[in-house]
This record gives C-alpha cells, sequence and structure tokens, in this order.
C-alpha cells in the first residue's frame, strides 16, 4: 500500500500525537488535548486508540489488538486489518509476542512486561463529567485537585444499592495526584494498572490524551468502610477451568442454561493447549 | 474584638455601569447584616463580590481565618479562596437548582461538603446527613430521596443543611425565601434563626423582603443603584427611616 503513509497518519500528524503522548507520561493521568484526526470509522469505534497506536508503531513491532478480551470480534478485526494494510505489520493475537497491544474494555490476564505498550480506546475520558457537565469546572476541579464530587458519586452507590455497584470505568488516582478513568475495563482489571508496560489512553472524538508510565502508583478510589473489591463471576471458566480470569456470561438456551467462559480468548486458548479442561469443554470440542 | 469580615470600599463596575460602588462595613462573629434595595440596585453584585464568585474591581474583603487572622481574599490565590467557601463559608442560593445537585441524593448533597474536604468513612458521613436533616426538619426516611421529589420548601432547607453541616461561621444567602409561599416562608425563618443563634453564625443576607431583616437581621444596610444610602440598627432604620429612598421603601410595604 504505497499509497497511504506508514500507519495511515502523515508524519506531522503523529509527531504531534507523540508530543502528547510524551506530555502525558510526565504528568501521569493528566488529559492532553490533541488535535484529534477524522479517521476512516466512526466515533465510539476506537479512534483514539488507532491514532494513539499509529503514532506508536514502527515497522518493526507486533500488533494484537482486542475488542473486550477478544481476537476474534468485529471491532478487534477489522483495526487489526487496517494495519495490516496500511503499516504492514505483524500482527499476533498472542499476548506474548506483541509489543504493541490496542484494547477496547480490557486488560489481558497475562501480566505485560516492560517493552511492551498498551493502548486503550476511551470513549469519555473525564471520570467527572457525569457529576459536573461543564468541561470548565472540571478542568478547574483537575488543576486544584478539588476530588470531592467522585466520592458522592461513590456514596450514592452505595446508599441505593448497600455495595459500590460501579463495576466499570472505576475511577482511579495516579501517582497520588490526578484522578482518571481508566477506560471502560471492568473494575477487576483495575489492581493490574499498576503494571511494567506503558499505558496509553486515546480519546477521539473527545480529543484526549492520558498516559500511565510503567511501575506508577494507581489507586481505586474507595470508603474506609466500604473499600475498593475487584470483582468477578463467582464460576471457574467452562472450557479452560481457569479461576483467576474475567469471565463472560453466555445464555445457551432458553431453559435457563449458561456458561461462563474467559473474555480473554487468548488466554483461555493457550490454557486449553496446555490441557487445561474446564465444565463444558469437551462436548465443546466434540 | 476582631471583625469576623472587613468590607473595605467595594467597587464593581460593568463596563461604564455601576454594579455597586463605595460599600465599607464591618461584621463582627454572631452578627446578621441584612442588605435591601430594589431589584437592580446591586445587592447580589455586592453579596457575589464578597462571596468570592464575582472578582471586584476596586476594594477589600478582610475575613479573620482560623489559620492565619485577618486576610483580603479579594487577592488570596484561588485553592485558599475555593476552601474557605467549602468550610468556613456558605453560600445559600434563591434556586435551590443552584445550590443543590438535583441528581444526587439528599443525603449525597449533605456529604459532599464532608467528602471534599476528606472524609473517607460512609457511615460518618451518612450518619451526619441523617442528624442535619432532623435539624432542618427533614424525616431522616427521605435520606435516599432526590431533591427533585421535595417540596419547595424542604429543597430550600435541604440547601441550608448542605451549606451547614461543615460548621462554616459566615453565611452568604441570597433571597433565601424567595419562591416560598408565607407559611413556610415562616417556617424557613424560624428555623434560620434557630441555626443562626445556635450555631453562633455570622450572616450576610440579601432580601427585597422587609419582613425577612426585621425578623433576622441584627443590622440593615439599604442599597439603591449601587450605592448604600442607609445603615444602622434594623428596627432603627425601619421604624425611623432617614433617606427618601428608605422611607419610600418603607412605605410600600403592603399592611394586611
Amino acid at each position: 500500500m504505497s499509497a497511504y503513509n506508514f500507519a495511515y497518519l502523515d508524519e506531522q500528524t503523529k509527531r504531534m500525537i507523540r508530543r502528547a503522548i510524551l506530555k502525558g507520561l510526565a504528568i501521569p493521568g493528566y488529559q492532553v488535548p490533541f488535535a484529534s484526526r477524522e479517521m476512516p470509522m466512526p466515533y465510539g469505534w476506537g479512534t483514539g486508540g488507532v491514532q494513539v497506536s499509529a503514532a506508536t508503531l514502527t515497522p518493526e513491532d507486533t500488533l494484537k489488538v482486542i475488542d473486550q478480551g477478544a481476537d476474534d470480534t468485529t471491532n478487534a478485526v477489522s483495526i487489526r486489518k487496517f494495519f495490516e494494510k496500511t503499516a504492514g505489520v505483524e500482527t499476533t493475537e498472542e499476548t506474548e509476542k506483541a509489543t504493541v497491544i490496542q484494547t477496547r474494555h480490557r486488560i489481558p490476564e497475562a501480566k505485560l512486561r516492560e517493552d511492551q505498550i498498551i493502548v486503550y480506546q476511551v470513549p469519555i475520558p473525564e471520570p467527572l463529567r457525569f457529576l459536573e457537565p461543564r468541561e470548565t469546572e472540571t478542568r478547574k476541579m483537575h488543576s486544584l485537585e478539588e476530588y470531592g464530587l467522585m466520592h458522592v458519586k461513590l456514596y450514592e452507590d452505595i446508599s441505593q444499592h448497600g455495595a459500590i455497584s460501579t463495576a466499570y470505568a472505576y475511577p482511579v488516582k495516579v501517582c497520588g495526584r490526578y484522578v482518571m478513568d481508566p477506560s471502560p475495563i471492568p473494575k477487576f482489571d483495575n489492581p493490574k494498572l499498576e503494571m511494567d508496560a506503558i499505558q496509553l489512553f486515546g480519546a477521539g472524538r473527545e480529543q484526549r490524551i492520558y498516559a500511565v508510565p510503567p511501575h506508577t502508583r494507581v489507586v481505586s478510589l474507595d470508603f474506609e468502610d466500604y473499600p475498593f473489591e475487584a470483582t468477578k463471576a463467582d464460576h471457574p471458566c467452562d472450557l479452560c477451568g481457569a479461576e483467576d480470569s474475567y469471565l463472560d456470561e453466555v445464555i445457551m438456551d432458553d431453559a435457563g442454561n449458561r456458561m461462563f467462559v474467559c473474555s480473554d480468548t487468548d488466554y483461555c486458548r493457550s490454557r486449553r493447549e496446555a490441557g487445561h479442561m474446564g465444565r463444558l469443554a469437551e462436548e465443546n470440542a466434540a | 474584638m476582631t471583625p469576623l469580615l472587613q468590607v473595605k470600599g467595594i467597587e464593581k463596575l460593568y463596563g461604564a455601569r455601576i454594579g455597586c460602588a463605595d460599600v465599607t462595613f464591618d461584621l463582627y462573629p454572631g452578627e446578621v447584616m441584612g442588605i435591601v434595595g430594589e431589584s437592580g440596585s446591586g445587592k447580589s453584585t455586592l453579596l457575589n463580590c464578597l462571596a468570592g464568585h464575582l472578582v471586584p474591581d476596586a476594594g477589600q474583603v478582610i475575613f479573620d481565618t482560623r489559620a492565619n487572622g485577618p486576610v483580603d481574599t479579594v487577592t488570596m490565590s484561588e485553592p485558599e479562596r475555593r476552601m474557605l467557601s467549602r468550610t468556613d463559608w456558605a453560600f445559600v442560593h434563591q434556586h435551590v437548582r443552584d445550590g443543590l445537585r438535583m441528581s444526587v441524593s439528599a443525603g449525597g448533597n449533605i456529604g459532599e461538603r464532608l467528602m471534599a474536604v476528606g472524609d473517607r468513612r460512609y457511615g460518618d458521613i451518612r450518619d451526619k446527613a441523617i442528624d442535619w436533616l432532623g435539624r432542618v426538619e427533614i424525616e431522616a426516611a427521605r435520606v435516599d430521596d432526590r431533591p427533585t421529589a421535595f417540596s419547595g420548601g424542604m429543597q430550600q432547607r435541604l440547601q441550608i443543611a448542605r451549606n451547614l453541616v461543615t460548621g462554616p461561621r459566615l453565611v452568604f444567602m441570597d433571597e433565601p425565601t424567595g419562591g416560598l409561599d408565607v407559611s413556610v416562608q415562616a417556617r424557613l425563618l424560624d428555623l434560620l434563626r434557630g441555626l443562626v443563634r445556635e450555631m453562633g453564625l455570622s450572616a450576610i443576607i440579601v432580601t427585597h423582603d422587609l419582613a425577612v431583616v426585621r425578623l433576622l437581621a441584627d443590622r440593615l444596610m439599604v442599597m439603591k443603584d449601587g450605592h448604600v444610602v442607609e445603615a444602622g440598627l434594623t428596627d432603627q432604620v425601619l421604624d425611623d427611616p432617614q433617606h427618601a429612598y428608605t422611607q419610600l421603601l418603607v412605605s410600600s410595604v403592603l399592611q394586611v
């Protein structure tokens, strides 16, 4: 594809995005505005993540794209194909082999390494948005570190449901300073936000980039008497038997039968290849 | 005794027009000051200048802070001023929608200031919220209801509870009884008078309702066209008005 520059975006745009990424890494959790471009996909399909990936990729990189943990869903497949076409980089489904991982709504189960970069697609980067609709006001709240409002949301959760019911996009405080929306990952993944890899967050429609450098302290907000809990469905995976992975619930029929499977398809596949078996593994194979 | 608030030569201009000009007064701890005047006389402009919502073009607003004694809040840094307005100050808006979060439960509304100053125990926050609902005569069972489910009078009482929960020393009130019917007004005034006396609050109340200042205020300032035309003890001003405008104002009240 010589009609496109490497990884679709022109070099000036990539420089602009890289500057935003570097600034984001220098101020962990701070939302850096950037001039988001029109991408050949609709807003909400990961235009922010794609731009960050495009600015991050080099010809030697190996790319993995996941959507809700799966490598084979529409969003993941089309973004992977997009970069195969426009950048000609190698792609993989194996977390281990990837150097750049673009993700929507999950962090892979396998521990990420220092030489890897994970790029999140972010729909709404502002954690205070639903409580305070004015951008001028939320910016001021960030700059003055006025985060009482975030706890009002958690208070409302407890008073209505008896527990903190926020299950995804659970707010975190990065490096003791900025409160950040970790994108709509399940709160099960929140403890993994303290990792060895570089984490970049891109919001295309909202035109914001933010980042968490490796080994940065990331604390999930909570109350002293209602501490943060990373929750998941209380089952083992029905295919690979894993008890430590985040599960999707799949309705099997009209009679109320259901199965739980790892949302991280690569993790589940590698476990099955290693001989682990879950409750429904054999009939599935047959 | 050091005045809690010293206002010196406050002036606010809107272009060529005067919002308020040359306002000077002292407010002592435990004192309630009323500001009356017709619409457009600069009452609200003055109140917003004092509370830090507007930046005055000239003058000083010196507040006796707990930590550092008298400090000019106009030149104070913004984080400090916002901290003051969350702890030692309270602002009761005329329209409850400006002062309450309508999509957050009553308990959350009261708890917001507590959480903003670092309270992180849910149980404590909830206990204080229920305690304050009781003090403003709202049933404890309504703690999880949203303000949209409350009547106008209850909303206004909730706004007062939300403001007083951190034990402020100075309360700014902008027409606290505006838009309420007279019997509800009477209850609200009763409640306010009780709270002000009980907590030893200082307050600045802006209103156009002379009955409100008669009940609540120790001292009174009458404003017209941005200037203070008369000031003094409430009863003295209302019973023996000196300035022509004050005489007009007092005689305009309908006698039932």
